[in-house]
């Protein structure tokens, strides 16, 4: 082990500082599917979490526990239903989605659709009744009631957000399998890592995993820092989260 | 303008627990009325109720003559919850929070919180953070958000609760500064001295009913019911 990872090291400082123009566009791409995928997901995802966690109705317990089970969805197997609804005798082929980080993007979203539905729609759902009560009591409509508790517990979204973030940045079943690893094209930092392996270039796909480690420690910390800080100073709370909905 | 409000045979039960077994009440604006009863009475059910966050199970609510449901109670009315909540805003965005839906201005918004910061003895507060209030403190903001809403039924369950004597004597005064005739407010409390001092007119709830309901003195010097007697001598047991 020892032999492989000081020079990854030695050779993951050096891709970085050398301003190898592949591994920042890699990092660049894989930030982008990530990105865009979490976006995506939350288009459809919060509205859903939002009825899941402030409504009540029938069956709804099936519902909550339909997305809890997909958030263990394997990636490969969506990878390859992707795959094939993507190609182009797919039923989605018109939409030449296969090997493009686009494709890979929509992949992600779906990948991380159970996970922000279910952890915002618990948040909002235990969101303290009285909260709501306190909205209404000061003339707040249904609608603005909701959006009052979505900020309310907007640090459990971005929680959720982070973790999704995550689960796309490091994933590679689909990234592999919708985005074929193009060099130059849709390879992402986890498909490098699976090509450089199967290269038998160990210190390299080594010198990509540190990289791709790096930047998940970051933004966690990113996202602790900015906890913290919200905590001490409401100024900043509002300033980065909140421009105006519902309260001040 | 006066204001009415009348409870016609209100009844609301919990499962097995009967809260409000039919309570009827007429209510004129510029009286402060004070509902006593031990713990579990009713009471704050019944300011739910009022305060439109609770359906009854039966009975009619009239505001102005008019037949009201929960969502035009609430219209006109806004409760001080008993257990104070706060939003994680500053103190100046819970109490700008009631007058923002409102379409009250911006500068206007900040002249009238200082007012009623200033009516609590919690002039400078705007800044700090709700949440991380004392309770005595946060009970303050609570009433001053009310406060500043101007609703035609205040409600207020237990206002004083969690203040120190000095701080429950200007939240009397400031509430007493409230009436109007175009206000009614209804209060809780367990602290019979304030009833005395504050009531127009005392509701004593027993078990979810009224047993009694008369003008201070004669509810202290004169209840007709054995129930009320005995409750004034802290004699009930169950
Ligand atoms: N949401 C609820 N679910 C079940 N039971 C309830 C609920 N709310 C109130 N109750 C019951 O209804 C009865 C009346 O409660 P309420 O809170 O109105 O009493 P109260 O007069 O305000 O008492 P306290 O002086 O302790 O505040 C109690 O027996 C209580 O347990
Ligand atoms: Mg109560």
């Amino acid at each position: 082990m020892a032999d492989i990872i000081v020079p990854a090291l030695q050779q993951a400082i050096n891709l970085i500082t050398s301003g190898d123009p592949e591994v920042y566009a890699t990092v660049y791409r894989t930030i982008y599917v990530a990105g865009l995928g979490t976006l995506l997901a939350c288009l459809w995802s919060i509205p859903i979490a939002v009825f899941l966690g402030l409504y009540n109705f029938r069956g709804k317990w099936v519902i909550k526990g339909i997305f809890n089970a997909l958030m263990g969805i394997p990636t490969v197997a969506l990878g390859l239903l992707l795959f094939l609804l993507f190609s182009r005798q797919g039923e989605l082929g018109f939409m030449n989605l296969l090997f493009t980080l686009n494709g890979i993007a929509i992949g992600e979203a779906i990948l991380v659709t159970p996970i922000i539905v279910s952890f915002t729609a618990n948040a909002l759902g235990s969101a303290d009744s009285q909260l709501r009560d306190l909205a209404r009591t000061l003339g707040a409509s249904g609608f603005r009631t909701n959006l009052t508790l979505i900020r309310e517990t907007i640090w459990s979204i971005v929680l959720s957000l982070t973790a999704s973030f995550n689960r796309c940045f490091g994933e590679l079943g689909i990234a592999s399998l919708v985005g074929g690893s193009i060099l130059g094209e849709t390879r992402v930092l986890t498909t490098s890592i699976a090509i450089w392996t199967n290269f038998g270039d160990f210190s390299l796909a080594m010198a990509y995993g540190i990289i791709l480690m790096a930047i998940v420690v970051v933004l966690a910390l990113i996202v602790s820092l900015i906890e913290r800080l919200r905590n001490e100073d409401m100024g900043l709370n509002r300033l980065i989260f909140w421009g105006g909905l519902g309260g001040r | 303008m006066s204001v009415r409000l009348q409870l016609t045979d209100i009844k609301k039960t919990y499962r097995a627990v009967t809260a409000l077994n039919s309570v009827s009440l007429d209510m004129m604006g510029g009286k402060i009325i004070v509902l006593l009863g031990a713990n579990g009475a009713g009471k704050s059910t019944l300011m739910r109720i009022l305060a439109g966050l609770e359906d009854p199970d039966s009975g009619t609510i009239q505001f102005n003559n008019q037949t009201t449901d929960a969502k035009s109670i609430r219209r006109v009315s806004t409760l001080v919850f008993q257990k104070s909540v706060m939003f994680s805003l500053s103190v100046y965005g819970n109490l700008a929070y009631g007058l923002k839906i409102r379409g009250v201005p911006e500068g206007e918004i900040s002249k009238r919180i200082a007012e009623a910061l200033e009516a609590v003895r919690l002039s400078g507060f705007e800044k700090r953070r709700a949440k991380k209030l004392s309770g005595g403190e946060q009970q303050r903001v609570a009433l001053a958000r009310a406060f500043l809403l101007n609703s035609n039924v205040l409600l207020l369950d237990e206002p004083t609760a969690n203040l120190d004597p000095n701080s429950a004597a200007i939240i009397e005064k400031a509430i007493l500064a409230k009436k109007s005739s175009s206000r009614i407010i209804i209060m809780a409390t367990h602290n019979l001295n304030q009833a005395r001092r504050m009531a127009d007119e005392i509701v004593h709830i027993h078990n979810g009913e009224i047993v009694e309901a008369s003008a201070p003195e004669d509810f202290f010097e004169n209840p007709k019911s054995e129930v009320t007697r005995k409750f004034i001598n802290g004699e009930l047991d169950f």
